[in-house]
């Protein structure tokens, strides 16, 4: 079980490393920020996978923290990220 | 009853796993931003959804088990959030956002 | 090899390419976003070696808030980023810099071989006194009570860097509100989730606080959620950062270091010397002095994300 849960979290990880070669490829900035929101998630659940591996429960604190932290950055990638003036109206946003 | 339970936690976690590569797969392959966004949605939600439930059983008391779901939901909500704001994005300034 | 042993290596092959193109990226953007996903996978590294309370650290901090304050930056450098490209050093320059950095870390790789083998530290020293502090995390031992003096001080640079930040006004907005004013649309997605997530934010934060005594956790990690909390909310447009002029900030911001301060002089007067606790008021010390912190370091955490005063204080 412990081999699974490790297989299962380095897969999981090299997965979603992978899906940053988006970063590299583009073609606008949405592009980039959404191949970063995959790593976390994909870090969360390797994280989680790891932690229930190791059998070391404040795995699951840091990755609550992550998904907050997470969640923030990928917001003020999004207002930042466009070219838009940072305190223009926006609709929608 | 302890095999059925480990069973159990690999078929979740394997298919949660599945959902990853689908997510990437469909991240690196799908031709356009929105397409991709929303291959990007289902490894979120269901990706990480079937991990944490595989996890559920061997997770550590009570408040394992709620940290754990906890973990889930906040992911849930801020991915759909950001999904959101990343696709209103897209569509006020075009695809090269 | 062992299932943990593939596992590491895989960790490795993962960060080592997303440390270097961080380095090699073209565009600010790009880096930005490698150096926020090479963090991320660096605090899965910390978990795989044992630390749960650095990966706490560089999740909240090393990847989320420093990620934003360097997108901001990037964001403020987009006008002149082909000026600031332009003028890349020479090519002699930089192999020189690869050369001196790529020997730096050999040179450390090769004495970490040669450590001997039970490796000179403390730790056993500092486990066997843990009961006296009454705290039952050995890394909240050693920042707040073996090594309280160092936790002190960096408190006393936090506030030095944001008075850095302060005197990067313009002189007519001296005193004013940092950063620019952020709007969103009232019914929209992001107003929603700055209306949910921090009240979970702030429930998260001051859990990792408390649990701080017996468990990996921290008011230094606490506190970075709860910066970052706020600054979700600033940046939905449903507060704004108070205008650097305001006294009650001033006090706020002064208030955890005075604790700590008080604390130490108190000890001083009572015990043995500057921050020594009495043994039966340990912890209890400890916790007063975490909570002062906790409220200090996530107001210094979210104004130095903030930025210089843009605005003046009437906006």
């Amino acid at each position: 079980m412990t081999e699974f849960l490790l297989a299962a979290s380095g897969f999981v990880l090299a997965m979603v490393s992978l899906g940053l070669i988006r970063v590299l490829r583009g073609p606008g900035n949405a592009d980039r920020m959404m191949a970063a929101q995959l790593l976390g998630t994909g870090g969360i659940a390797g994280l989680l996978l790891l932690g229930t591996a190791a059998g070391a429960g404040a795995t699951a604190d840091v990755a609550l923290t992550l998904a907050l932290l997470a969640t923030f950055a990928a917001i003020a990638f999004v207002k930042k990220g466009s070219s838009r003036s940072p305190d223009a109206p926006q609709s929608g946003t | 009853m302890s095999a059925a339970v480990d069973l159990f936690t690999i078929v979740a976690v394997s298919a949660g796993v599945f959902f990853f590569l689908a997510g990437t797969v469909g991240l690196l392959r799908f031709p356009d931003t929105l397409t991709r966004l929303h291959a990007l949605t289902k490894a979120d939600n269901l990706g990480l959804g079937l991990v944490v439930l595989g996890l559920l059983p061997r997770a550590a008391g009570p408040v394992g088990v709620l940290k754990l779901v906890c973990v889930w939901l906040l992911v849930l909500l801020g991915s759909a959030a950001v999904s959101q704001l990343i696709a209103r994005a897209v569509r006020n300034e075009g695809p090269g956002a | 090899m062992t299932t943990w042993e593939s596992f590491d290596i895989v960790l490795a092959v993962l960060v080592l390419p997303l440390a270097f193109w961080t380095i090699a990226a073209r565009e600010t953007f790009v880096a930005v976003v490698s150096y926020v996903a090479y963090g991320l996978l660096l605090a899965l590294v910390w978990v795989r070696l044992g630390a749960p309370d650095v990966a706490l650290a560089v999740a909240a901090i090393g990847s989320g808030l420093s990620g934003v304050l360097l997108l901001g930056t990037a964001a403020r450098l987009r006008d002149v980023e082909e000026q600031a490209a332009a003028a890349r050093p020479s090519l002699l320059l930089r192999v020189i810099a690869a050369v001196l950095s790529v020997t730096v870390a050999a040179g450390l790789a090769v004495a970490l071989q040669f450590l001997p083998d039970p490796a000179p530290t403390l730790a056993p020293v500092a486990a066997r006194n843990l009961a006296a502090t009454g705290v039952g995390n050995p890394v909240t031992a050693v920042l707040m009570a073996f090594r309280a003096m160092d936790t002190l001080l960096e408190k006393v640079v936090l506030m030095l860097a944001l008075v850095g930040v302060w005197s990067l006004a313009p002189d007519r907005v001296w005193g004013g509100r940092q950063g620019p004013r952020h709007q969103a649309d009232p019914q929209g997605m992001l107003v929603f989730l700055a209306r949910l997530l921090p009240p979970v934010g702030v429930v998260v934060g001051v859990y990792l606080l408390w649990v701080s005594a017996d468990e990996p956790g921290g008011a230094f990690q606490g506190s970075t959620i709860l910066a970052a909390m706020w600054l979700l909310a600033m940046l939905a447009g449903l507060t704004d950062t108070p205008p650097v002029s305001s006294r009650r900030l001033r006090l706020a911001l002064i208030a955890g270091p005075a604790v700590f301060l008080l604390v130490g002089l108190g000890g001083l007067w009572l015990g043995d010397s500057f921050l020594s606790y009495p043994a039966a008021w340990a912890k209890t010390l400890i916790v007063v002095i975490e909570i002062g912190m906790l409220l200090t370091v996530g107001l210094t955490l979210a104004l130095l994300v903030a930025g210089p005063p843009e605005r003046s204080a009437r906006q």
